[in-house]
């Protein structure tokens, strides 16, 4: 797929009754199984019950136990028997039931998911994809908020989707599961219950039309390695993606009452990673700072950091800022809001930026 | 006779309880291993009476037919032959690092010649020996111990995973291998490889698990071959044998005597039979000895005796399927010599075969992390690319 420099906004859908996130990842599936019989979907509690946040609603109801189904409690089971249904013609889709919790398995996706189409020379391909709700802000306990893309973003032959909008969580899902590689899937679960005025049968059509259509550059409509610049500004850029989209742009909208046009990505995939979207909203405001919840030692953010400094440091007027969590375990409710990114944080953050020559 | 766990709820899968009143036993007496190994042939390949062949009711096992057990011994001389050889080839240097089959190869053999070929087999490091006689090219198989690539053959066409190297981490693909084609109504069996000490890990364990709940044919096949490189099996387990932890997932076990071929072909024969026939994972235990080191870097005598070697010495599995089928009138001198000259054969070609260096193209490490390579891997490709040019014209 080419990466496009000019990233725009989805095309926005017909404008109808509000939807949720949830419900854009739901009807994903759900088209997607309807489509395609090797389409599957199983994890913890997703059958009878739909899954603890719901995700998997009705589709066992609706495509029968053999399609959708509760396996025992045992997450390096889950991605281990995925492999093996991959490997034989299936595309499975699986959810582990928070982000910490797919840490039993991690060898599974390390040792395995990620590295068997380049064992077998590309002969053994594993069209999967490991559905992650992620991040914070839901007041959850200990275990139940980690960030933790940096450690499948580090694993060669995994691709990191995390979508932070409604439109953006059916195309990019419909997009992970059609993949021939495998994705995880991140899910960040305080947007899970935002809404927006989304025809997702709208978004059905635009989806599978431009998967028919040969000639475009890969099925969907792309979001995989191509950022979107989801609000237009000249001064500074403030990179971000999943759930600290929507912090960066309130950030934004508050920049502007003081002067200052920040331009808004939301990067989408983290890998493949859009370079080129990068470096056009850098060049084109010659600052940035970079925000996202994990914590930022060894991170997504430090990443692209580097990256900039790499292909566009003499187009930058300040040194690059990061506005991530802090080096800590995630803390507890009552404590976590000081440990998120902030909207004053971010502004303190510009406020730090050089901003005379 | 029981049908319910203890607690009155139903015991997950009727086949337990359909095969176990088929053979008149109680689902306990058919999951538990019969109270002795399953064994045909005595140490010296002698067949033993079926009295003294340690079945019972429904724990019996036919002895295969005469052409079937031909061909097992051909693959024991024939892989007994390859080992040598690569053996051979790691000295020289020519291999990076070669696990020893020798002593196995009954086991290896019967795991290959138990499947169909609609069936598929998920191997170790150690199984060589199982995946030449499914009709992998040696060469092939000594790809990835060569350092060529990390596999060297297309499991698809063979239907054999890569050899997997993380510990029983290929156990839940077999699951999965299986569920996928009970899903579309194939009968597909699937035979799942590990080592004694391999059971410790916790992917043993949700295999297992998830095979039994999704009442899938896998045959869990373990080759306890006593070590776990240094550490012996008393390490590991406090279980009375591996075969006995089939009960604790709801699923038959028997432990059969690995270097006696026939009994090995014989049970995994019918456990592949009943899996197929009756949609369920069974766990089979072969007892045998690995008689080299865990592999050309290990020094065993660090910690075993050699008395220890010698004394499985005596219970050699190509020795013992030599004296058994000469004595039954199968195997004659001209066989024999047949068999060994084909042997050879393959031995040579593999020698032959590893004594030119392969052509490798660096280029292509990065060709197949992805289905197509991202615009990150296409910069470092060019790179690399740039790089090996110049070094040929400097
Ligand atoms: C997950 C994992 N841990 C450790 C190792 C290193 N290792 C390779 S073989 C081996 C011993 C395995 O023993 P066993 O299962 O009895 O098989 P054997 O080698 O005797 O055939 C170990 C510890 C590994 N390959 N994978
Ligand atoms: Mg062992």
């Amino acid at each position: 797929m080419a990466n496009t420099t000019t990233a725009t906004t989805t095309a926005p859908a017909v404008t109808t009754k509000p939807t949720t996130f949830a419900a854009a990842l739901n009807t994903a599936m759900s088209d997607a199984m309807e489509g395609d019989r090797s389409v599957c979907v199983f994890g913890e509690d997703v059958g009878t019950l739909g899954g603890v946040f719901r995700i998997t609603d009705g589709l066992t109801q609706r495509f029968g136990a053999d399609r959708c189904f509760d396996t025992p409690l045992a997450e390096s089971g889950i991605a281990g028997m995925a492999t093996g249904m991959a490997i034989n013609g299936m595309r499975p889709v699986i959810e582990m039931q928070f982000d910490a919790f797919a840490y039993p398995a991690l060898e599974q996706i390390f040792s395995h998911i990620a590295k068997t189409a380049n064992r077998s020379r590309g002969r053994v391909r594993l069209p999967l994809v490991i559905r992650i709700p992620y991040g914070g802000g839901v007041g959850g306990v200990e275990h139940h908020c980690d960030s933790s893309e940096a450690y499948y973003a580090h694993t060669p032959g995994l691709k990191i989707y995390t979508p932070a909008t409604v439109s953006d969580a059916y195309l990019m899902l419909r997009e992970a599961i059609d993949s021939p590689d495998p994705v995880i899937f991140f899910e960040p679960k305080k947007l899970y219950w935002t809404k927006e005025a989304v025809d997702l049968s709208a978004l059905r059509t635009q989806y599978e039309d431009a998967a028919q259509d040969e000639s475009a550059p890969s099925a969907g409509v792309g979001a995989e390695g191509r950022a979107v610049v989801v609000r237009e500004g000249t001064d500074v850029s403030l990179i971000s993606y999943g759930p600290s989209v929507s912090t960066a742009l309130k950030a934004a909208e508050a920049a502007a009452e003081d002067g200052i046009s920040a331009e808004v990505l939301d990067l989408r995939s983290i890998v493949p990673f859009d370079d080129a979207a990068l470096e056009a909203t850098v060049t084109k405001t010659g600052r940035a700072v970079v925000i996202a919840e994990a914590q930022g030692f060894v991170s997504v953010a430090a990443e692209i950091v580097a990256r900039i400094q790499e292909r566009s440091f003499h187009s930058l007027s300040s040194p690059v800022k990061r506005v991530t969590g802090f080096d800590i375990p995630y803390p507890s409710p009552k404590l976590e809001e000081h440990h998120l990114p902030s909207v004053d944080r971010i502004l303190d953050a510009l406020d730090e930026l050089q901003w005379e020559d | 006779m029981t049908s319910e766990t203890r607690d009155g709820t139903p015991i997950q899968g009727s086949h337990i309880k359909e095969t176990s009143s088929s053979f008149g036993i109680t689902p306990e007496q058919y999951m538990l291993p019969a109270a002795q190994q399953i064994r045909m042939l005595d140490p010296e390949g002698k067949l033993i009476p079926e009295a003294a062949q340690g079945t019972s009711p429904g724990h019996e096992y036919p002895i295969p037919e005469d052409d079937a057990l031909l061909a097992a011994y051909e693959a024991l001389v024939v892989g007994r032959r390859v080992n040598d050889q690569n053996y051979a080839l790691v000295r020289q240097g020519r291999l990076a690092v070669y696990p020893s089959s020798h002593g196995q190869e009954a086991c290896q053999v019967g795991a290959a010649l138990a499947l169909g070929t609609g069936d598929w087999m998920f191997p170790t490091y150690r199984d060589t020996v199982a995946t030449i006689t499914r009709g992998v090219d040696p060469l092939e198989v000594m790809v990835s111990f060569r350092g060529d690539w990390h596999c060297g053959y297309d499991p698809l066409q063979y239907k054999i995973a890569a050899l997997s190297t993380p510990l029983t981490t290929q156990l839940l693909h077999a699951v999965g291998v299986a569920h996928a084609a009970k899903l579309r109504g194939e009968d597909t069996v699937v035979l799942a490889m590990c080592g004694d000490g391999a059971t410790s890990e916790g992917d043993f364990h949700e295999a297992l698990n998830f095979a039994a709940v999704f009442e899938v044919p896998v045959v869990f096949f373990v080759q306890n071959n006593g070590y776990a490189i240094s550490v012996p099996l008393s390490a590991q387990t406090a279980a009375p044998s591996l075969a006995h932890k089939a009960i604790g997932y709801g699923m038959a076990g028997e432990q059969v005597d690995g270097n006696d071929m026939v009994a090995v072909l014989a049970t995994l024969r019918r456990a592949v039979d009943l899996a197929r026939k009756n949609s369920m994972p069974l766990l089979l235990e072969a007892i045998t000895y690995r008689m080299q080191a865990h592999t050309n870097a290990d020094d065993d005598s660090r910690y075993r005796e050699s008395a220890e070697v010698e004394q499985w010495k005596q219970r050699d599995p190509l020795l013992r399927m030599r004296t058994f089928l000469t004595e039954r009138g199968v195997l004659d001198a001209e066989a024999e010599t047949r068999i060994s000259g084909k042997a050879e054969d393959v031995a040579a070609a593999l020698r032959l075969a590893m004594t030119t260096e392969p052509e490798m193209n660096p280029l292509e490490i990065f060709d197949h992390v992805y289905a197509a390579p991202t615009a990150q891997l296409r910069e470092q490709r060019a790179k690399l690319a740039d790089e090996l040019e110049r070094s040929q014209e400097g």
